[in-house]
């Protein structure tokens, strides 16, 4: 399985926000979004990927790009990660059908959890740049999601 | 919007906290006060034959009084104390609310008012900023990490490795 590529017209969604709403491909019309996929919540780490994302958010926003979690745990579960966190970068739930969406994005491991991706993107939902990490003990750095951004800037969709 | 985008890790300059012999291995520690993997490398790290270069990354969701112990390591640095205030932060972690950061200073015989003056002055959270902003254009996630020899270590790692290097 790989990662979706820049030019490709994002899938079809099935997510859910953490209040069970559905969050669909109509979403990201309008505005740059990032997909933040990780493996689990509640993964052992001390200073999470999450972590240092949402200390940058201001950031993120000036450059006009929204964040989101996205694993295939219950929304339940995000919600209580993210309050264990303390961070605001809204989750997203691949729970039912089960890693659905990020088949469709191509990051599913076959053990059964997205594998640690970054995807941009553009307001016109076409994806403008994607990362997958070596492995899911690699945190991708925030810089990365920078040098996406500026590169999804510069290259408009065709 | 590009400000955090990809750059290598910076080179030790006059402004970067140093200690250890100049002629040893440099190692460069992005490290948060509150972090409780810091303090164990720390230890691990004292008596090394290395130079050692310290860098703040502290990350406000995981380690709410980071930036607190941060920018009071910089304020006694203001007084030349910096390292005694690093060793005495890493030695109690549990305690860095700003009762406990004064007992420090007055431990040190730091002038407190300017201490304080210093610890919330806008320098010194820029300052607090600055290491941690090239840290994040260096790819780093998670404290604490480490450069030596051209490599990044993260996380848990065999600080032998280092000397080694």
């Amino acid at each position: 399985m790989t990662i979706i590529q820049p030019g490709t017209p994002a899938p079809e969604l099935h997510l859910r926000r953490e209040d069970g709403s559905p969050f669909t491909r109509a979403e990201l019309e309008g505005r740059t979004t990032v997909l933040v996929f990780y493996p689990f919540a509640f993964s052992p780490v001390c200073t999470d990927q999450l972590n240092l994302y949402d200390d940058v958010l201001e950031r993120f926003q000036e450059a006009g790009a929204t964040l989101y979690g996205v694993s295939c745990d219950a929304t339940y579960s995000q919600a209580a990660f993210r309050r264990q966190l303390g961070v605001r970068i809204e989750q997203l739930s691949d729970f039912e059908p089960k890693g659905e969406t990020c088949r469709a994005f191509g990051v599913y491991h076959p053990d059964g959890f997205p594998q640690r991706a970054l995807v941009i993107i553009g307001p016109d939902a076409v994806v403008r740049w994607s990362y997958q990490a070596a492995s899911p003990a690699e945190l991708p750095g925030a810089n990365l999601i920078f040098d996406g951004l500026a590169a999804a800037s510069s290259r408009p969709a065709a | 919007m590009s400000a955090l985008r990809s750059a290598p890790v910076p080179a030790p300059g006059p402004e970067d906290h140093v200690r250890g012999s100049g002629s040893a291995p440099v190692v460069i520690e992005y490290a948060d006060f509150e972090c409780p993997h810091c303090a164990a490398l720390s230890r691990r790290l004292e008596g090394a034959r290395l130079r050692l270069v310290f860098r703040h990354f502290p990350v406000r969701s995981s380690h709410p009084r980071a930036w607190a112990a941060a920018c009071a390591a910089e304020a006694a640095g203001l007084q030349g104390r910096f390292w005694e205030m690093h060793d005495l932060l890493f030695a109690d972690q549990a305690r860095l609310e700003d009762p406990h950061l004064w007992r420090r200073a007055r431990e040190l015989g730091l002038d407190l008012e300017r201490f304080e003056s210093d610890r919330r002055s806008e320098a010194v959270r820029a300052r607090v900023r600055r290491d941690f902003e090239s840290g994040v254009r260096a790819g780093v996630v998670t404290t604490p990490t480490v450069f030596a020899a051209g490599r990044m270590h993260s996380g848990r790692f065999d600080p032998d490795a280092l000397a080694a290097a």
